[in-house]
């Protein structure tokens, strides 16, 4: 075991895992955290924390992971690279260490540009690769970035990274992730995956490689309640890719009920989909501003009871 | 070339709200080709000052001049008596001929009207783009000879990130994603093996990051 966190076991286990998110607010209130914790309580392995996602200042990751975790639900701290040096980073790393926290997703992060803070500098000064490989060196080489020993207690994580099949250049998108697991991740958690033909080109070019027996590849997916929120994506979001499909499905859909219903469909779709896929290990579910729908979508898609561990 | 941007004039114009006689100077180096700072660039906003400044009724006389380079004491020292007398100068030339003149010529003080932007050329005419951040340590040799450094909004040397879409960078649709470019020029050259090792975290101290730089030429000191 390399951090002995739930997620981590699961995976071993050879069960197929199911991890969450939860986006701590902009505010410092301790029971808005406990509320979207509670829809994932028992029901996944683990839910990553978001470190500023958009670049929008909230309740840092490490803080409301502590609370999920205060609360029984292991968190996936996020962590990304755009608003702190190697040093904060390293501190930060041996800080929610020293917490409890156990599951580390290493990130660049989006850009200041799409936050609140437009003007901020960005810091940039290490990439997700060379966190990635930052954390699996204190972890298992007991060194600091700079080659300096850590005495004892070293932090301990299981290494998250991300991969997005759906960005360009296609091509490098498995260099990039062959990349990541030689950089040292041990789990990925993909871009939500509408376009689930791209998704199986790139899973079998992945499986092809054997990248899949070197890491736990788990699929992203973002349950939708309107034909808006994918219209977004599709025109606003890079590197994401939106069928146009999809979109007329929703629109079909009359009022807001049924729309939440097509969209969970949709969903449980794509779930039984990349289950039958080859290499994928999980799924995590990104149902952004939607948290309450986490346990009717596992639920229906007979991932229910989680497995013991 | 060092590429720079004229001040909104109603900038300038409250940076010299206070005087009546000014020397606007310009720079027959790099802000010549890029039109913001040479001869003719003096003339032009010496007209649009003198303008602004007789509708405000406040009429101001403008001495104009344009050393080869304001950069270099060799070049501005002949132009000090043109503003010997004169207490402010404007300068349309970039941040170093600022400084320049400011420390070779401390009883004036030179003003900027110009925002000196980065080091780039003219990718096609009247359009300059960026492409060396001046970090002091060249990669150019591994990555096809395109700066991530200079090019990329997150300065990746593991890139492209997740964001790249299309040939385009995420933060603005007209930004190209210069790891594509990256990616295509390698394997152009049939090195895209060059993208497969894990690239270690850049020293930065070669970069801004440990106080100013000198670069000293040893041989030629005298």
């Amino acid at each position: 075991m390399k951090s002995g966190s739930r997620l981590e076991k699961v995976l071993e286990s050879g069960a197929f895992s199911v991890t969450a998110e939860l986006g701590p607010p902009q505010n410092a209130n301790v029971e808005s955290v406990k509320k979207k914790a509670k829809h994932c309580i028992g029901n996944v392995e683990a839910a990553n924390v978001t470190d500023n996602q958009t670049a929008i200042v909230r309740m840092s990751s490490i803080a409301a992971g502590v609370i999920a975790l205060e609360c029984g639900l292991e968190p996936v701290i996020q962590m990304v690279c755009r608003d702190r040096n190697r040093i904060a980073m390293q501190s930060d790393i041996l800080g929610a260490a020293a917490l409890g926290l156990k599951n580390l997703l290493c990130l660049s992060g989006d850009h200041q540009v799409f936050g609140n803070h437009p003007d901020a500098k960005g810091v940039y000064d290490i990439d997700s690769m060379q966190l990635i490989a930052m954390v699996k060196q204190m972890r298992d080489e007991k060194t600091f970035l700079c080659g300096d020993e850590i005495k004892e207690c070293e932090p301990k994580f299981f290494i998250g990274a991300a991969a997005n099949p759906f960005a360009d250049p296609f091509e490098f998108r498995v260099m990039r992730l062959a990349k990541k697991i030689e950089a040292g991740a041990d789990f990925i958690q993909t871009q939500c995956i509408f376009d689930i033909e791209k998704f199986e080109k790139w899973m079998k070019l992945v499986v092809a490689e054997g990248l899949h027996k070197k890491v736990y590849i788990t699929a992203g997916l973002t349950p939708v309640r309107s034909e808006r929120a994918l219209k977004y994506m599709k025109n606003n979001v890079a590197g994401i890719s939106v069928p146009d499909e999809l979109i007329a499905r929703m629109e079909k859909a009359k009022d807001k009920e049924e729309k939440m219903e097509e969209g969970i469909k949709i969903c449980l779709e794509t779930i039984e989909a990349v289950k039958n896929m080859e290499g994928v290990a999980g799924i995590h579910l990104m149902p952004i501003g939607w948290e309450s729908v986490t346990p009717t979508i596992l639920e229906r898609a007979g991932l229910l009871p989680r497995p013991k561990v | 070339m060092i590429v720079a941007d004229r001040k909104p004039l109603e900038e300038i114009l409250e940076s010299i709200k206070d005087f009546d006689k000014i020397v606007l100077m310009g720079c027959g180096g790099c802000v010549t080709i890029c039109f913001s700072g040479g001869a003719k660039s003096v003339e032009l906003l010496a007209s649009q000052i003198k303008i602004a400044r007789k509708k405000q009724g406040k009429e101001i006389e403008i001495i104009e001049c344009t050393p080869e380079r304001q950069c270099e004491f060799e070049y501005i020292d002949p132009c000090k008596e043109k503003f010997e007398s004169v207490p402010v100068v404007l300068s349309i030339a970039c941040g170093v001929g600022v400084q320049t003149m400011n420390e070779r010529h401390p009883d004036t003080i030179t003003i900027p009207g110009l925002n000196t932007k980065f080091m780039g050329y003219p990718v096609e005419h009247a359009l300059w783009e960026e492409r060396c951040a001046g970090c002091g340590n060249c990669l150019l040799e591994w990555t096809g000879g395109v700066c991530p450094i200079a090019r990329c909004a997150k300065k990746l040397l593991n890139g492209p990130c997740g964001g790249s879409s299309d040939g385009k960078c995420e933060v603005d649709k007209e930004i190209d994603c210069v790891w594509q470019i990256i990616y295509d020029r390698l394997k152009k050259l049939n090195k895209l093996e060059n993208l497969t090792a894990v690239r270690k975290p850049k020293d930065w101290r070669t970069s801004t990051s440990a106080g100013q730089r000198k670069v000293e030429f040893k041989e030629a000191m005298l």
